[in-house]
């Protein structure tokens, strides 16, 4: 592993949201680089005049009536939230003052 | 065992029939089933929860209806299994993830509840790679599914749970989902039926998504009829995934022949890698395929060697975004971690994900990342294009497209699983078909010899973009001239 691929492999952790410990930093910075290497073929190719293929069907734009409809019930959703006051999901503080 | 006797010998559509006919009943096959899962279940892993007590009441209510002379449906007491990726209303669905410990959605699939319509019950969830991440089942949060041909080798993954339920015969039928192969690859290792439709033929409405252009719900069977049953049950429009294709569900084929039938043969899934006696085995089933009057066409699918590496790139990237919504607030076990926000989501994360699922994120997040996202992941899709268009080149001069599902039989637990690289080979054979959208089937066609064990090798028929019926009809042609499908794995003491 290289000092670049831990680098690396911190700045996506923080990207991602993943809080890595040190050692396990270590590990994915060395599997990333042997990754990216087993992938470095795809560079070699010539996809100058190639179309990205974004999905697998050639649908596009699909779209419903604009009617409203019943939706789940808010207390059955609510009841899979590890904190909740019955009407909103509870999250620690965002903005201003002392969290 | 308790129940129906004959419980392990049918498949679906026989179960239905004998239900049906009153030579059985629902309760007397659900009985089996369950009795064949408490025996051993303990020894396969296939299970997280069986849903013994719903499954009896169920039953019973169908054979209340049975008796009354209301119309039944075409599975009819039929027991069967889901991956927990699955939603079903108020069902523990983990993903085999300890992220979504205790998740019970709110609601139920389309997908599923198609199957309950027709009068399938529902017997359990099973275990499954973390997030469909994976090609042996080790990534659980919770348990490996064993191979029931040999309990020290896997099943095959990610669906492992799904597939080793019906290769034990615990059930006639299961749902998988196959992103990568998924589903096509455990099949094979484990000597039942995998199907991969065509991209879009079934909703992901309820399905946890994973790679969201790739992901698409996919049967296990234990014959060829019973997929083509399976299929028009549960594929068809569905107003609530925008992919989903606006078609009618799945019309199976009348016939029962593949004369004249132009077989495509891939020279570059015959190449180096492809273990000698799953090869054999292949050759022979493309040999019987000839003999049952098919012709078959040398052809060439030249970008396959950039498959895996394209694969990776864009399903990391669509999980990377799709796996972002497990942040402790919805559903989950939250960990406080500093107090903020921030570090509730990344203390949560960090302890909810396991490592292949935290590489994978971490894989996406790189390619989509600014400064890389051209060279990694919009060349990706443009590779991806490349080999679409090999497929539709290739199609313009065969009917179907025939080559091994996996380059090898089923591997040992363990074997693999330091190896990240390693383990993504093991995909080389499905994730073209995958990233193409195409409709592919995984049939028994033999048997190799490993350590003293038998274990099955699977043939995989492909076919062009919504042709999913001539695939099974060909895997349906090619079950009935073999008997394949009809051995029986050996568990020691366990009997069949």
């Amino acid at each position: 592993m290289t000092q670049s691929d831990l680098d690396i492999v911190k700045k996506t952790a923080k990207l991602a949201r993943l809080e890595l410990g040190e050692a396990e930093a270590a590990k994915f910075g060395e599997q990333f680089g042997r990754i990216l290497h087993a992938f470095e073929k795809l560079a070699k190719l010539d996809v100058a005049n190639v179309e990205p293929m974004t999905g697998a069907t050639a649908l596009s734009d699909v779209v419903r009536d604009d009617r409203s409809k019943p939706s789940l019930a808010r207390e059955r959703v609510l009841a899979n939230a590890p904190k909740q006051d019955g009407e909103y999901y509870d999250v620690p503080k965002t903005v201003g003052g002392e969290s | 065992m308790s129940g129906f006797a004959d419980y392990p010998k049918l498949d679906a559509t026989s179960l239905a029939d004998a239900i049906v006919s009153k030579r059985t009943s629902a309760s007397a096959v659900v009985e089996a089933a369950l009795a064949r899962i408490a025996a051993l279940d303990p020894r396969l892993s296939a299970f997280h929860t069986v849903l013994g007590d719903a499954a009896r009441a169920r039953a019973r209510s169908l054979d209340e209806a049975l008796a009354k002379g209301e119309p039944t449906g075409r599975l009819h007491g039929v027991p069967f299994a889901l991956k927990s990726n699955m939603c079903v209303e108020g069902v523990e669905t983990n993903c085999g993830s300890k992220i979504l410990a205790g998740y019970r959605p709110p609601y139920t699939a389309p997908f599923v509840q198609r199957l309950l319509d027709e009068g399938a019950v529902l017997v359990g969830m099973t275990h499954m790679d973390e997030f469909a991440m994976g090609s042996s089942g080790e990534n659980s949060a919770y348990a490996a599914a064993r191979n029931p041909w040999d309990l020290a080798r896997t099943p095959g993954g990610s669906s492992s749970g799904s597939c080793a339920a019906v290769a034990a015969r615990f059930v006639p039928f299961s749902l998988g989902s196959d992103t990568g192969g998924s589903v096509r690859q455990p099949a094979a290792l484990a000597g039942i039926v995998g199907f991969k439709p065509t991209y879009g033929r079934i909703t992901r409405y309820g399905l946890v998504a994973f790679g969201s252009s790739l992901d698409q719900v996919s049967p296990f069977t234990r014959s060829s009829r019973d997929m083509e049953l399976v299929m028009s049950v549960i594929s068809g429009a569905d107003e609530h995934d925008s992919t989903c294709l606006d078609l009618a569900p799945l019309e199976p084929e009348r016939s029962d022949s593949v004369r004249g039938l132009r077989l495509g043969v891939p020279k570059e899934y015959f190449a180096s890698g492809l273990d000698a006696d799953v090869r054999r085995e292949v050759e022979a089933a493309i040999g019987k395929l000839v003999e049952l009057g098919a012709t078959t066409v040398p052809i060439e699918l030249p970008h396959t060697e950039y498959a895996i590496p394209t694969y990776y790139v864009v399903a990391t990237a669509e999980a990377s975004s799709n796996l972002a919504r497990y942040d402790g607030i919805r559903y989950g076990p939250r960990k406080p971690g500093d107090g903020s926000l921030q570090g509730m989501i990344a203390a949560t994360r960090e302890a909810g994900f396991g490592p292949e699922v935290k590489r994978r994120i971490l894989l996406g997040t790189y390619v989509l990342s600014s400064g890389y996202y051209d060279a990694w992941y919009v060349r990706a899709l443009k590779v991806r294009r490349l080999i679409r268009n090999d497929f539709d080149r290739a199609f313009e001069s065969v009917d179907l497209v025939v080559c091994p599902t996996s380059p090898t039989a089923a591997f040992k637990i363990g074997e693999k699983a330091d190896d990240p690289v390693a383990m993504y080979l093991s995909d080389v054979m499905t994730v073209p078909t995958s990233l193409a959208g195409l409709p592919a089937v995984s049939v028994p066609c033999g048997f190799v010899s490993l350590e003293g064990k038998r274990l099955p090798v699977g043939l995989q028929i492909i076919g062009p973009s919504l042709a999913d019926a001539r695939v099974l009809r060909a895997a349906r042609v090619f079950e009935s001239a073999t008997k394949h499908q009809a051995a029986i794995y050996s568990l020691e003491g366990a009997g069949a």
